[in-house]
């Protein structure tokens, strides 16, 4: 279980709390919804549960220990999969940074080999984030945190994602699913917290 | 291809010429008169540098295409000595500077808000005082001569760069890709080594290559109001100084030629500098 | 014939292959429809299909590398760069994307005023006050620099500067991203009564369900062409009225619907 506990976070002594005193569970196998108006941190909750920011606050814990060194066990991708990719960097080379897919991996997420030797912006939106899921979804990892990641696709391209994840759900991985839309929020999710 | 010349049937905007062939040919040009200049010095040997006295002061012609000076040196051979010397001067400052703005800009982003503040004060500091009275200063403090020259343009041109490559640290360090390679469990020396330095090495080579432009004219500036090399070598500064008594005589070639041969080189750093920038950034150099 | 029409018109963009080699690369191929005045057309495709470069074509602000092919029409004439010079900003507006297309050193209202002497329409306090009114902005918004603006009013500012002038045809390009349920409603309700008022409103978006209730007619983009044209009423039930299987494909795997990605294959 992924757990927040009284988590807060600002960016300075002097600034106020973007983010105060949280606490969330999120279970492994668990989709849970997160919503509420711009500004209110979601992302920056999701970027704190990931490790990727120090909160103000409050702390972390994975299955009530700290949170591990090295790989993180809890994957962060926001909805632009273009930054997230060095862009001097060939598909193949950016997702064998986090670990080496097979062909059955691939599949689950349709990344075709034959985008392997081009650069980020040479695919679409929606097949580079696609390379982000899979190169995040390494076997180390246990909980995904998806920040509005299908907001900026097609219906379609959304669908596949998320039937993809739901799949990986089912096989136990936990996923923190961040978003405005509700109706999909209540399509995936098995219950929806309101920041 | 060719074909991208050709004007569209339909209606529209007319295709623009491949504007990377003009490029690519003036970076070659530039490097080719960088070439001239190399070459040129060593085939001259001591030509040029020996007087003759039987051919003082002759106005330019097919056996002296710069004419001769008032001791009957050969005015091109002398100016191709003194262009090298100027690139001897120029890739020694240049690089020295960018070695110093490399050091600084990896202390500022490395080493704590404190160095960071610092550094930025220095570069601060570094633009805000007039150039050519801290170069005077320098060059004056350490006695004058080639290495006095060098040591105050390699001191005086290192803060644009230092600021440039400050940004660039920045901004990688706070990119997303960054920050996912850390997800992935990946060192910082990890993270350097294949994030940062693809992003910085060019950069830094298109910094190094446009200032030398800079370092060449300010070595023949210094030289020129005699606080830089020393008036027994060829350098344009000397050749500069030289030709102002002559002027007024009506010695024109003395100061035409060895001037203009300077702005050549510069304009050729220009040339090689915008070419590596273009091709330095794939995603830009498409227009 | 609409107010805004396009025949025929395709965007691409010259690259180098190679070092020297170029060759061309068409992002948008062959769109032909039109925008009458008093109706929204919802323009939907995938982000990074292209479809902002089609607002960029008509306004003349692609890159120099850009290659522009057909004829874009505003009210029946031809719009060629002296046109377009005459009509920019009087005639036809854009709502930017983002946030960077304000100056950030500058406070809105001045930004306003410099729109509106532009647009032949002197701005004085009285008037801007009134047209800020319109779009639920007070004298803080009035006085703010753009990054004090919160996202949804930092996009009613940007409407409310396209419109100083009063233009016939409006084009926003995704005017609703990054904004949550409750501001993108505003905005596209700002939208709706622009074109109730008889202007042409052209919306660039990549979000279908947004935009169904605002709409009057969806064009359908997919890998840089025209799929289909449909009003917006089609879009209901299983979509068995809408004429493009594409457009069922979309509509079908909704999440409000079926959720299924299986029309991907039509």
């Amino acid at each position: 279980m992924l757990s927040a506990h009284h988590l807060s976070f600002r960016y300075s002594p002097h600034t106020p709390f973007i983010l105060e005193a949280v606490d969330l569970h999120l279970n492994a196998g668990e989709i849970v919804g997160l919503t509420g108006p711009s500004g209110r941190g979601k992302s920056t909750l999701g970027r704190l549960l990931a490790g990727q920011m120090r909160p103000s606050g409050g702390r972390v814990s994975i299955n009530g220990e700290k949170p591990p060194a090295g790989f993180s066990p809890v994957q962060y991708l926001h909805q632009s999969p273009v930054f997230a990719t060095d862009p001097r960097w060939r598909i193949s080379r950016i997702i064998e940074e986090a670990w080496i897919p097979d062909a059955a991996a691939r599949e689950d997420f349709r990344v075709k080999e034959s985008w392997y030797d081009r650069y980020s912006h040479e695919i679409s939106g929606g097949e580079l984030q696609r390379v982000a899921l899979l190169r995040a979804l390494a076997p180390e990892t246990r909980y995904l945190i998806s920040d509005e990641i299908t907001s900026m696709l097609d219906p379609l391209a959304q669908a596949e994602i998320w039937q993809a994840l739901i799949k990986r759900a089912e096989q136990g991985l936990g996923i923190l699913a961040i978003s405005h839309d509700h109706a999909l929020l209540q399509r995936i999710a098995s219950r929806v917290i309101t920041l | 291809m060719t074909d991208a010349a050709l004007t569209r049937p339909v209606t529209g905007v007319p295709v623009r010429r491949n504007k990377r062939i003009a490029t690519i040919a003036a970076t070659c040009a530039g490097a080719s008169g960088i070439a001239v200049v190399v070459v040129g010095s060593l085939a001259f040997g001591n030509f040029g540098i020996e007087p003759d006295f039987s051919a003082r002061l002759l106005p330019p012609s097919l056996a002296h295409w710069f004419g001769t000076d008032q001791f009957g040196h050969d005015m091109f051979a002398r100016t191709i000595h003194g262009l090298k010397l100027s690139l001897w001067v120029g890739v020694v400052a240049a690089t020295l500077s960018t070695l110093i703005a490399v050091g600084l800009a990896i202390l500022a982003t490395t080493c704590g808000r404190w160095a960071d503040i610092l550094v930025s004060f220095l570069v601060d500091a570094a633009m805000g005082l007039p150039h050519l009275v801290l170069l005077i200063l320098i060059s004056f403090a350490l006695g004058g001569g080639t290495h006095a020259v060098i040591v105050a343009v390699a001191v005086t041109h290192w803060p644009r760069l230092t600021r440039i490559l400050r940004a660039e640290i920045l901004q990688i360090r706070h990119a997303e890709f960054v920050i996912a390679s850390r997800q992935f469990g990946k060192s910082w020396w990890y993270v350097g080594q294949h994030h940062f330095l693809p992003h910085l090495v060019p950069q830094m080579l298109v910094g190094l290559v446009l200032l030398f432009p800079h370092a060449i004219l300010h070595e023949a500036g210094l030289t020129f109001i005699g606080f830089g090399i020393e008036p027994t070598k060829p350098a344009i500064g000397i050749l500069l100084s030289d030709s102002m008594r002559y002027l007024t005589a009506g010695k024109w070639w003395l100061g035409l030629f060895p001037g203009l041969s300077l702005v050549l080189l510069v304009l050729c750093f220009d040339a090689i500098g915008n070419g590596l920038r273009l091709l330095a950034d794939p995603r830009q150099a498409q227009t | 014939m609409s107010f805004l029409q396009l025949e025929r018109v395709s965007v691409g963009f010259m690259r180098y292959e190679g070092i020297f080699r170029q060759h061309e690369l068409g992002l948008l191929e062959d769109l032909s429809f039109g925008v009458g005045r008093g109706e929204i057309v919802a323009l939907i495709g995938a982000s990074g299909g292209g479809k902002s470069l089609l607002a960029h074509a008509i306004f003349g602000i692609l890159p120099r590398n850009a290659v522009v092919n057909g004829t874009i029409r505003i009210d029946g004439s031809v719009l060629d760069d002296t046109h377009r010079n005459r009509v920019r900003g009087r005639r036809m507006a854009l709502v930017p994307q983002s946030l960077s297309h304000l100056d950030p050193m500058t406070r809105c209202r001045k930004q306003i005023g410099w729109a509106g002497q532009r647009a032949g329409h002197p701005l004085d306090r009285r008037k801007t006050e009134a047209l800020l009114a319109r779009y639920g902005l007070d004298e803080r918004a009035a006085n703010a620099f753009p990054h004090e603006l919160s996202g949804g009013m930092a996009r009613r500012m940007m409407i409310a500067i396209a419109t100083v002038g009063d233009p016939d045809l409006v084009v926003a390009d995704e005017p609703t991203s990054g904004l949550d349920t409750e501001a993108t409603g505003g905005i596209l309700r700002h939208l709706r009564s622009l074109a109730d008022a008889g202007k042409a409103v052209l919306l660039i978006t990549h979000s279908l369900a947004e935009v169904l209730p605002f709409a009057d007619r969806v064009a359908v983009m997919r890998g840089g062409r025209l799929e289909a044209i449909e009003p917006s009423d089609r879009f209901a039930g299983a979509g068995e009225t809408l004429a493009s299987p594409y457009a069922r494909a979309l509509w079908i795997a909704l999440p409000q619907n079926a959720f299924t990605p299986g029309g991907a294959e039509c």
